[in-house]
């Protein structure tokens, strides 16, 4: 689980039979099927049906399957958990996160699902979207409220509702909340994932936004059409310079081991621990991005 | 000349044959009139150009569909011709789309008995593919159309083709130089043809131009009337203004694989040629291809075909250095026409006829086409549906397949629940071993034939799948369809460039209503 990429996860709606046939050619690094806001309430469980079918019967690869369910208080979040665990998901996202016990009602019902199946407990992941000013307060106590936990998100649309404000192209309104997910998560020690980039037409913006929540320190952002997968992919691989500075500091590294020197410098600048541990994650996500 | 001298003075003049007797004045014309209004070929009306063409019982009537579903001169035509009570006509057209449903009248009024075309489209392709005439329909690529008119296989007595602007002498082209009606289709490709072999030549146009009408799509020297009507079509459905990149994702990614396909494939040198055929992936290469290009240093000597703005585009920038276009796509294609100097329109013949070594298909690169259906033996269908119902064109598939060094098609694995990679397509349009390379979003087969591809590709790092296993990858996706089912009769023969029969397409057959009650 350590070493898998989170760049970008791809919303597919779950009532919509020709994208989710054939989602794995696109190259994200998670599928998530929606059964919650883009299917209306008179498709829910026919959304809920073909998503589990298609997970029974379409191999779709390596990719990190993740589904968005719904309220797990109501009738139909409990049949969606029933369902997707029997269908073996990945990871089960939990829409609207605002506390710890929104999680643990969630966990009881995979669990209770895990156990109807003959599954270990734990088999099941989960992630939780903080889309409110509560669940942002909250956001790190949730993350840290549960070992199935694998990342938080943020999501935007509502957190911007319900804080009696609106998106704008700079972002100014999410930084706190930016600021207190990269947070919660890094000391949860799970991934952070950024809301979704909607206007798919623009890809400056796009590359603009990316460039800042990456610098920031997230793991990757939810995208909402296979367009904007390829952008992000390239901000996020490490660059060739990036790559031979990372080489060049692993090298300096080995050569003091060898001569047993403490002190370790490359090109008249000192190196220590936190620039090898950079260099150790440059190398690492070059190598899984396959260009090294 | 010697008052005294006679014609016997010349010796061995009877070896001569060319010449026409002494000189005697009598044929000196001084023209002081204006010519346009005394010899010009401008006819009043379509019936006074029939009946002058000698149009009778069983002939052979041809037109273009340059104006595509916008066209109003192929129906006026034929409005004129039924009411003139002429029957039985062969219809040779390149090609037929929606607009020309009225012809399913004229056909049951035994005005037209037989047709031979490129495609049709529309409620006509339904009714025919329903058994509508008693003639199977013939259809020829746009190749093998040139070549039966050339060789004479295919005779045609009149032909009909609309213009948008015409001097008084037949100088005839796709757009106006001047009095801009707003009717333009850019490149007269496929009339070109007709108006050089055609027995009878009446250009219809809405729009008399000041002689000369130059340089001209058609020449004079090729045709016998004008004819003058209110409107030759609806510029709605002529063309739109410009063709766009698709936005569509899959279509974008099978375009981005073509063009490393292409990359790798060693064909892609400074001074290559290309032609991109009509669908989303196929014309979405370009954009990858001019990243390549760039990055490589290299330009296109050629592009070909059917032109679209965005290889105007690269044209413009100086990343294509000439345009051979028998037909324009869009409205910047016919615009480029008009304005570029090395944007040149061309003939059928010289676009794609099989006897011709100098034919631009065989100069061609590689090529990227589209199809409804691709086989096992990598045969393609571009002509009938999943239902068995016609609904395209073989248009120039065949030709640019057999011509082009290195032949791409691309498609989705499935479109919706219908598996585009079978067993074996509804009916064969392009032979399998014309095509080299298969590019879908969920993987690249080679054909066998082409070890020296499939190598090539490797070596690239292109991750390549066979036929078979595409094939079962759509099934496993979509299942497998029930088979259509037809009758005995044929109503349509489909040929391949040089003639032969190819393949047949049978009449389908009607569900009764019962049969669909679950």
């Amino acid at each position: 689980m350590e070493d898998r990429l989170r760049r970008t996860m791809m919303f597919v709606p779950g009532n919509n039979p020709g994208m989710i046939k054939d989602a794995y050619i696109y190259k994200c690094d998670s599928i998530m099927f929606d059964l919650e806001d883009s299917v209306s309430y008179s498709e829910k469980d026919s959304a809920r049906d073909l998503v589990y079918n298609a997970l029974m019967s379409i191999d779709y690869g390596d990719k990190e399957l993740v589904v968005r369910i719904n309220d797990p208080r109501s009738e139909g979040g409990i049949n969606d958990i029933k369902a997707m665990v029997a269908a073996k998901i990945d990871v089960i996202r939990l829409p609207k996160t605002e506390t710890v016990d929104d999680i643990f009602v969630c966990e009881k019902e995979i669990a209770k699902a895990e156990k109807a199946n003959g599954f270990p407990e734990g088999t099941i992941k989960m992630m939780a979207a903080i889309e409110s000013a509560e669940g942002v307060i909250n956001a790190c106590a949730i993350a840290k409220s549960s070992s199935r936990l694998i990342g938080i998100a943020l999501g935007a649309e509502d957190y911007v509702t319900d804080m009696k404000t609106t998106r704008s192209p700079e972002g100014t309104e999410l930084s706190f909340a930016r600021s207190m997910i990269i947070h919660a998560a890094r000391s949860a020690k799970i991934a952070a994932i950024d809301t979704v980039y909607s206007d798919v037409n623009n890809e400056e913006g796009l590359i603009k936004e990316v460039t800042l929540i990456k610098q920031l320190g997230f793991d990757g952002k939810s995208v909402i059409n296979p367009r904007q997968i390829e952008p992000i992919i390239k901000i996020y691989t490490p660059t060739s310079k990036e790559i031979a500075k990372a080489q060049a500091i692993m090298e300096a590294i080995e050569e003091a081991h060898k001569k047993g020197s403490g002190v370790i410098a490359l090109k008249g600048k000192m190196i220590d621990k936190p620039i090898v541990m950079r260099a150790e994650r440059v190398l690492k996500l070059a190598k899984i991005s396959h260009v090294l | 000349m010697d008052k005294n001298f006679k014609l016997s003075d010349i010796n061995n003049l009877d070896k001569i044959e060319s010449l026409n007797g002494l000189f005697d004045g009598n044929n000196v014309f001084k023209n002081s009139a204006n010519l346009v209004e005394k010899e010009c070929k401008v006819l009043s009306s379509l019936k006074e150009a029939i009946i002058k063409s000698g149009l009778k019982d069983g002939m052979t009537i041809s037109f273009h569909h340059h104006f595509r579903d916008g066209d109003f001169v192929l129906n006026k035509v034929m409005n004129v011709i039924a009411e003139m009570g002429i029957k039985n006509l062969t219809l040779s057209a390149s090609s037929l789309l929606a607009i020309h449903e009225p012809l399913i009248e004229h056909i049951k009024n035994g005005v037209v008995k037989r047709i031979e075309t490129s495609g049709v489209r529309g409620e006509l392709a339904e009714q025919i593919s329903r058994g509508l005439m008693d003639i199977p329909v013939v259809f020829r690529s746009h190749g093998g159309r040139a070549y039966a008119i050339h060789s004479g296989q295919l005779k045609l007595d009149v032909a009909f083709l609309g213009a948008a602007s015409c001097d008084p002498f037949g100088n005839a082209n796709g757009y106006s130089r001047d009095n801009d009606t707003g009717i333009i289709f850019g490149s007269m490709g496929y009339a070109k043809t007709d108006a050089q072999y055609a027995h009878k030549v009446v250009i219809v146009t809405d729009n008399i131009v000041p002689f000369p009408n130059v340089p001209a799509g058609i020449p004079q020297s090729d045709v016998d009337y004008v004819v003058k009507i209110d409107a030759v079509g609806d510029p709605k459905g002529i063309m739109s203004g410009a063709t766009r990149f698709t936005k569509n994702p899959k279509e974008l990614m099978i375009a981005e694989t073509a063009a490393d396909v292409i990359e790798a494939s060693g064909v892609f040198n400074d001074g290559f040629s290309m032609q991109m055929g009509t669908g989303g992936a196929s014309l979405a290469t370009a954009r990858f291809l001019k990243e390549k290009m760039l990055r490589k240093n290299i330009t296109c000597s050629f592009a070909l075909g059917g032109i679209t703005g965005q290889i105007v585009k690269l044209h413009e920038e100086g990343l294509i250095k000439k345009l051979l276009d028998v037909q324009s796509f869009d409205l910047d294609a016919a615009d480029s026409l008009k304005n570029n100097r090395f944007h040149q329109q061309i003939s059928a013949y010289y676009y794609a006829s099989p006897d011709n070594p100098g034919s631009a298909v065989n100069q061609l690169d590689f090529l990227i086409l589209s199809a409804l259906e691709v086989d096992v033996n990598f045969n393609v269908n571009v002509l009938t549906g999943s239902d068995g119902v016609i609904r395209g064109a073989i248009g120039g598939h065949q030709d640019t397949a057999a011509g082009a060094s290195l032949s791409i098609i691309t498609c989705p694995l499935t479109r919706g629940r219908i598996a585009t990679v079978v067993d074996k397509v509804n009916t064969i349009v392009t032979p399998g071993k014309t095509i080299d390379i298969i590019v879908t979003d969920q993987g690249v087969a080679v054909n066998p034939l082409r070890p020296d591809l499939k190598e090539k590709l490797e070596v690239a790092g292109i991750n390549i799948t066979t036929i078979e296993m595409l094939r079962d990858k759509a099934a496993s996706l979509v299942g497998h369809s029930l088979p259509i089912e037809y009758t005995e009769k044929v109503v349509g023969i489909v040929t391949y460039r040089d003639g032969s029969i190819i393949d047949v397409i049978h009449q389908i057959k009607e569900y009764d209503d019962e049969s669909l009650d679950f």
